[in-house]
């Protein structure tokens, strides 16, 4: 499959700003430098506000010793999970997570999440742990994923995280930002995935490259939180180095409640009116004036269902143009796509009806939060009535390391974000990549297939 | 000086190539790390990968993941340098952070051949083989700190070190 012409993007102007105003990032690396304002392309010392890892802990805690220290310096600012390969498939994956456990104990760590609650990504989102206009660091490549509340996130390598651990600071060079706007609501049928693979279709996986990706319109606007969500967390497979939404009630309203039941939790005091506060005054906004490398506009009405095909994610179709290719497996999950909203639209699907001899259903929630709202909300249910197997939160299959590994030969469609030759766990097998509801409707019908097509056929 | 043959690739080589995710949790030794290399991009790499030798990639190399093995599991088995005509982010990050010299320079990167002999000087930012000479542009300050540091935790453990004996 050919990559598609970029028919709804139009490169916009570079360099239309004045000097003083800024971008996103600018702002955003200026209050983690302590600095007054810094300028694209300056390389700067920042102190994150939250750093990330997860499975590979236990490797940066080696690394970390070489520093001779006893204590991390930053335990207030670490955040762990223990995602990728949960519950553990093998004795030596067990074996790393008891020296993470351990790690953890002895550094004090408070910000740890076990086996069982879910992705990085998704935790520290529903734990509100980063807040808007903060910088978060993680050992981990979909860390844009905070664009979707404000913040600036960009993934690090693992010796990295082990020298944030040991000074608290880190080099980032100021990127050049991207805008991308989006005209209006999707079109029913049209998720934020079909736009993220869209965009990526159109310039390339290397089309966001070390650039800051800044959405913008009234079509993001409209967008709930679990899009936004999928959309900002699709910007590390367009090269981006971080990504931006713009807060706004939508944002504040989730993060407060999130602030909200981490205090109760905590048996911590605060009135509502603290957590808006504390949302409200570290947001951070563009300037209008602000430059940009370049714009790109889509006008959601132009949109469809679009699928990525095996083996790299730039490589997209619509779906008409691959609906029919036999799937062995479907697969519903991950930090893009494996939230309420998604597992919402696929049990609509499969409501009644059965899952195709030959193909099967894995649904892996992003998080046991998003497992115990989709429980109380009947989906779960729908989805084991129809034939699906139910994973435990975390990632997956998504990186081949078990729960849902394919056969050589077989073809999977996923709602993950990645459909590299081998991701899964063998060369041999073909991912394509497409919305949960395109998932959902391809398990019905045993090959790749339109929702829209499955739903009338009742 | 870095000399060696060169192994080349094309664009939107990935982390997953480079080095598997199924061994990214449990393989943690040398040896055992070096020994994926490129397992599902070129299996007859790491069996014949000598010191010095050189990886030539396309556009974008190094996406993917953030795992840093895809740039150690090079470093253990020798690999000189990268030289590509762009680089993923957190790639080049790991490469550098590791003392794994990566260069920009497409017009190398697409001249050079599979298996060609290569030869690199950093100081006069040249690359020669049967393809042609091509200079590439300076590095930036941070990252010739890195690598003349030997990387960045020995780059941290030298920033430690002075710290305590000033305070
Ligand atoms: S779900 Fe997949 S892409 Fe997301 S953090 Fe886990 S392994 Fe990475």
């Amino acid at each position: 499959m050919n990559r598609q012409s970029p028919s709804q993007g139009s490169a916009g102007q570079a360099g239309r700003g004045s000097n003083s105003a800024q971008t996103f990032a600018q702002k955003a690396l200026a209050r983690a430098a302590g600095r007054e304002r810094v300028e694209v392309g300056e390389v700067v010392d920042v102190r994150p506000d939250v750093v990330l890892s997860h499975d590979n802990t236990a490797a940066i805690r080696e690394i970390w010793r070489e520093f001779g220290q006893s204590q991390v310096v930053i335990p207030e600012k670490m955040a762990i999970t223990l995602d990728h390969a949960v519950p553990a498939p093998t004795t030596r994956h067990a074996q790393n997570h008891a020296e993470i456990r351990r790690f953890v104990q002895e550094q004090g760590i408070r910000n740890f999440f076990e086996v069982g609650r879910g992705i990085c990504h998704q935790v520290l989102s529903e734990e509100a742990l980063a807040l808007p206009g903060q910088t978060i660091l993680g050992a981990d490549s979909h860390t844009p994923h905070f664009g979707w509340l404000g913040a600036f996130g960009a993934g690090i390598g693992r010796s990295e995280v082990a020298a944030l651990w040991a000074t608290g600071e880190l080099w980032l060079r100021v990127p050049e930002s991207i805008r991308i706007e989006l005209d209006s609501e999707l079109p029913k049928g049209v998720t934020a995935k079909d736009l993220a693979l869209r965009i990526i279709g159109d310039w390339g996986a290397d089309g966001g490259l070390y650039a800051s990706v800044e959405f913008s319109g009234s079509g993001v606007e409209a967008m709930s939180i679990d899009s936004r969500m999928a959309l900002a967390n699709m910007m590390a497979e367009f090269g981006a180095k971080s990504s931006y939404i713009s807060p706004d009630g939508k944002t504040r309203s989730y993060l407060e409640a999130a602030l909200e039941r981490r205090a109760a939790r905590e048996k911590k005091a605060g009135t509502a009116e603290d957590f808006s506060l504390r949302v409200a005054e570290s947001q951070l906004f563009p300037d209008e004036a602000a430059a940009y490398a370049a714009t790109y506009r889509y006008s959601a009405g132009k949109l469809e269902p679009t699928v990525s095909c095996p083996h790299t994610v730039d490589n997209v179709a619509p779906l008409s143009a691959v609906a029919g290719t036999v799937v062995q497996q479907a697969f519903i999950g991950t930090c893009t796509n494996g939230r309420l909203e998604d597992i919402a639209e696929a049990a609509e699907i499969l409501q009644g009806r059965q899952i195709a001899a030959g193909t099967r259903l894995l649904v892996v929630p992003a998080s046991s939060m998003v497992l115990q709202e989709a429980m109380q909300r009947g989906y779960i249910q729908a989805l084991v009535a129809a034939g699906a197997a139910i994973g435990t939160p975390g990632c997956g299959p998504c990186m081949g390391n078990h729960m849902g590994v394919p056969a050589t030969g077989e073809v999977t469609i996923s709602s993950a974000n990645r459909n590299f030759r081998g991701r899964m766990g063998t060369t041999e097998a073909e991912i394509y990549l497409a919305s949960p509801a395109v998932v959902a409707a391809s398990a019905v019908a045993g090959r790749i297939a339109d929702p829209r097509d499955v739903v009338q056929e009742k | 000086m870095i000399r060696g043959r060169a192994w080349k690739y094309g664009d939107n080589v990935n982390t997953d190539v480079l080095f598997p995710g199924k061994y990214t949790y449990t393989a943690r030794g040398r040896d055992e790390i070096a020994s994926h290399a490129l397992e599902d991009l070129d299996p007859a790499f790491a069996a014949n990968v000598c010191d010095g030798d050189v990886i030539v990639g396309g556009r974008n190399f190094g996406c993917g993941s953030s795992r840093e093995q895809a740039a150690t599991c090079l470093v253990y088995n020798g690999v000189g340098a990268v030289i590509a005509q762009s680089f993923a982010r957190i790639f080049y990050r790991n490469a550098i952070n590791n003392g794994l010299l990566a260069i920009v320079c497409p017009e190398a990167a697409q001249a050079i051949q599979q298996q060609e002999h290569v030869s690199i000087d950093l100081e006069r930012r040249t690359i020669e083989s049967a393809s042609g000479r091509f200079e590439f542009p300076p590095l930036s300050v941070t990252v010739r700190e890195i690598l003349e540091a030997g990387g960045l935790v020995a780059q941290v453990k030298r920033r430690l070190a002075s710290a305590r004996t000033a305070s």
